[in-house]
């Protein structure tokens, strides 16, 4: 059972939502999550309408049955410093290291030294134990980077264990890798039913399994419901015009003869359709192409309203339902 | 509310303005850069410009189409331009490691140059340093606008969570390159290994040691050796990136943001405007695009879903007449006024006044079988429910649920236009409709071209 979720999917899918929801559906039952967060964004304590979070381990949400989600905001400035101090007891010269720009230069310059240190503090969550021998978290729930960096972000330990070829920073790289491309490890994918997200979800699917990178399932998210196909649509316009004007005058909406009201919304009403149903059928292509990617797949609806938490909540329940025990 | 009206914005009178040499799409992710780019280049060529379109990881198919699926990094005569008025397109898809790549090879003897392709820092640093996308779309925007050879180049920016990203990552760049730890990195190597040690003091010399004990010997030599090799590009880099910026801030240059009407890119947008301002960059307007429209605006989501419940419960066959339905009702407010005068209305899709009539009619949900009797004069003395109708009749609830769904969207689109025209009433707007499939072939771009110079309907539209 993988205990490390790293949620990925092309950029504005819902990454940093699905992440969240996916957080509290594994917290339900009195287990305990990590929701960490790796860009920088706060978006984690947006969409849990708390102030910022800051570079630390704090509890944001209750889940159903008593569980409870646990957030971080990594930092990779503070992050480079726990890991300078955790391998070399730098004090003073850390901060010599940030006044020199080396800071700076390792976590905005060099991403592969970026990416070390997130991975390395988000593998270390899943690691950590308490005094009682068990795992602090339950699962760890990562917002990661986009499908086009993803691959490389999990891999970048691979990078440096080649770069640094000895010493600690060696030994840390080699760890993590261990932890990223083990079964603990799942990395899922959100899409919509679109071309282009599904096409990236499918490269960077290829893209994992070549580098050995454990694929998680694929969340299908703002999924819409399809009210009408083409058939019906064709039935309306060839034939039926008039019985719909009929219906829909009926139904109070003016007259339905020619001129009524009722008669001159077919014609609009049909046009959307129309549009309905071609996208309806460039959805089930992309379903379609999903399903060939031989991962399981889960849906979440479209929140018409937007996301606040209740919001929030509703998702959860839903992955809740679909996710495997 | 007293609402502004933002200004239009017409991309035609931009693309035909011979002193437009440069359009700039920027926009946060997935917003439609892209898109809106290619489909700018195509109108201007096709209105007879001369054009370049500079894309930065466009869709396959829409690549494929225009014949630039190959990262070349060469412009490419994009085929199947029409308008006979003596345009051309040429397209080409940013290759960011290859630009890298010449860039060291033009700046570089070719032994040095050799040496730097050839260091791994430099592999890994030019392929995922944060903003070298950014920096190399601006390094070929300077190339192709020194070759002089388009009269008009309209840049894609690459995508990012930040529109701001395209301005802010030359000086990042800038500010690695002349920033003291990169001195201190390259100090030993550049003036001859362990003799050159006695020119730093010890307080650094101390610090290059720890740095080298944290990144380990080897790579530390690595980076020094890259950064020795960098070093006589420096300059060059610099006085690139300026030239470049001053060039975004010439009036030949227009700068397009591209939203999409969510609160999110919108607020992203806003920002955008108020960068342009600060720094001085000519911003041409908002692109609001993938916005829908209905074609029956007068019917509100409340009335078609009310309609939709009538006609699902008349057309169910287990609970034909619901009898005890119209009992629980109260007696609805009368809205015979306002469905007869949108009846009697000219073409509904035109006409404003009937729609806001109708809305404001205060219609309430009538129970099924007695829709009649409470709305005689809108209702077809023909026109009464037989079984046979009863699939007429689903199918009808089904359009009113759609319409229904598209009227939400619609208002929620509206609400977050205003707020971005609350706070920005200068800025001019064009609106671009949403297509109902993905573009990817010249057709789509026209299409969208077409909408970014057509004044939609609701362009004059004023919302209360
Ligand atoms: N199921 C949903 N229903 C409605 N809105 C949604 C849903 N999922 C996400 N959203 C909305 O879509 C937008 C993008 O979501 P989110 O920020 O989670 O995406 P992301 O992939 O993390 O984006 P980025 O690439 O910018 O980090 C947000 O406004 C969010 O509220
Ligand atoms: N007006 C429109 N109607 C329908 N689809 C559109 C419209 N504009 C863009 N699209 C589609 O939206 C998707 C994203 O568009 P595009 O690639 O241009 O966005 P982008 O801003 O360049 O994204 P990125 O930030 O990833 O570079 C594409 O599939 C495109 O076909
Ligand atoms: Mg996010
Ligand atoms: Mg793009």
């Amino acid at each position: 059972m993988s205990r490390l979720h790293v949620v990925s999917g092309k950029g504005g899918t819902g990454k940093t939502t699905v992440a969240a929801a996916l957080a509290l559906a594994l917290a339900a039952d009195g287990r305990r999550t990590l929701l960490v967060e790796v860009e920088g964004r706060q978006g984690i304590a947006q969409l849990f309408e708390t102030g910022p979070l800051p570079y630390e381990e704090r509890k944001i949400a209750t889940a159903p049955g008593g569980g409870e989600v646990h957030a971080l905001a990594i930092d990779p400035e503070f992050a480079l410093l726990d890991y300078l101090h955790m391998f070399y007891k730098l004090g003073s010269a850390g901060r010599a290291l940030k006044k020199l720009g080396a800071i700076d230069f390792a976590t905005t310059i060099a991403p592969g030294l970026r990416d070390v240190l997130l991975t390395g503090k988000a593998c270390e969550a899943v690691r950590r134990k308490g005094k009682d021998g068990r795992f602090v978290y339950d699962s760890v729930v990562m917002d990661a980077p986009p499908t086009g960096r993803i691959t490389r972000f999990l891999n970048v330990n691979h990078e440096v264990a080649g770069l640094a070829r000895t010493g600690p920073i060696h030994n840390q790289a080699q760890a993590v890798m261990r932890v990223l491309k083990s079964p603990q490890t799942a990395v899922h994918m959100v899409t919509l039913l679109e071309e282009m997200p599904v096409q990236e979800t499918a490269d960077g699917i290829a893209e994992l399994r070549a580098d050995g990178l454990p694929t998680g399932g694929v969340i299908i998210n703002m999924v819409r419901p399809a009210i009408l196909d083409h058939e019906a649509v064709e039935v309306v316009a060839n034939g039926q015009r008039t019985a719909v004007a009929k219906a829909l005058s009926r139904a109070g909406l003016g007259g339905a003869r020619r001129g009524g009201m009722a008669e001159r919304l077919v014609d609009p009403l049909l046009e959307q359709a129309r549009e309905h149903a071609e996208r309806v059928a460039l959805e089930r292509a992309q379903r379609a192409e999903l399903t060939g990617l031989g991962v399981p797949l889960h849906e979440l609806e479209l929140l018409t309203d937007g996301i606040d938490l209740a919001g929030l909540y509703r998702l959860a329940a839903d992955l809740r339902k679909q996710w495997p025990e | 509310m007293s609402m502004d009206v933002a200004p239009r914005l017409d991309t035609d009178v931009l693309l035909d303005d011979p002193q437009t040499r440069i359009v700039v799409c920027c926009g946060s992710g997935g917003v439609g850069k892209t898109t809106t780019a290619a489909a700018l280049g195509v109108r201007a060529a096709e209105r007879g410009r001369k054009v370049v379109v500079l894309t930065i990881d466009p869709a396959r198919r829409l690549a494929q189409s225009m014949g630039i699926d190959a990262l070349d990094n060469i412009p490419r005569r994009v085929e199947g331009i029409g308008g006979g008025n003596g345009g051309e397109l040429h397209a080409m898809m940013l290759d960011m490691k290859r630009t890298f790549d010449e860039f060291v090879e033009a700046h570089a003897d070719p032994e040095r140059a050799r040496a730097i392709l050839a260091n791994p820092f430099y592999q890994s640093l030019s392929a995922g340093f944060a903003g070298t996308q950014e920096y190399m779309a601006m390094e070929k925007l300077g190339q192709l606008r020194a070759r002089d050879e388009w009269d008009l180049i309209v840049v894609d920016t690459p995508p990012s969570r930040s529109a701001l990203d395209f301005l802010d990552a030359p000086k990042r760049l800038g500010s690695f390159l002349d920033g003291k730890f990169i001195k201190v990195l390259m100090a030993p190597a550049k003036v001859g290994g362990k003799a050159g040690m006695k020119f730093l003091n010890v307080g650094v010399s101390m610090m290059t040691g720890t740095v080298s004990k944290v990144l380990g010997g080897q790579l530390m030599r690595d980076v020094q050796t890259f950064a020795a090799a960098m070093d006589t590009m420096f300059g060059g880099f610099r006085t690139r990136a300026e030239a470049t910026y001053r060039l975004l801030q010439a009036p030949g240059t227009a700068f397009l943001v591209v939203a999409a009407p969510e609160r999110d890119a919108l607020r992203e947008a806003a920002y955008f405007v108020e960068r342009l301002a600060a720094d001085q960059m000519p911003l041409a307007g908002l692109v609001l695009n993938r916005v829908h429209g209905s074609g029956a605006e007068q019917l509100s989501a409340e009335r078609a879903l009310a309609a939709a419940e009538i006609l699902i419960l008349a057309s169910d066959p287990a609970d034909p007449a619901d009898p005890d339905g119209p009992d629980d009702q109260d007696d609805p407010a009368d809205p015979e006024d306002a469905l007869a005068n949108a009846a009697e209305g000219s073409d509904p899709a035109k006409n404003g006044a009937a729609a806001e009539n109708l809305a404001d009619g205060g219609f309430v949900d009538p129970p099924s079988g007695n829709a009649q009797a409470r709305n005689p004069s809108a209702v077809d003395p023909d026109v009464s429910p037989t079984s046979a109708d009863s699939s007429a009749e689903r199918l009808a609830a089904g359009l009113l649920r759609l319409h229904a769904e598209r009227m939400q969207v619609l208002g929620r689109e509206q609400r977050t236009h205003d707020r971005f025209t609350a706070l920005h009433p200068e800025v001019p707007v064009a609106q671009v409709a949403a297509l109902p499939g993905d573009v990817h072939d010249l057709a789509g771009l026209r299409a969208i071209g077409e909408r970014l110079a057509v004044p939609p309907e609701r362009a004059n539209r004023v919302a209360g």
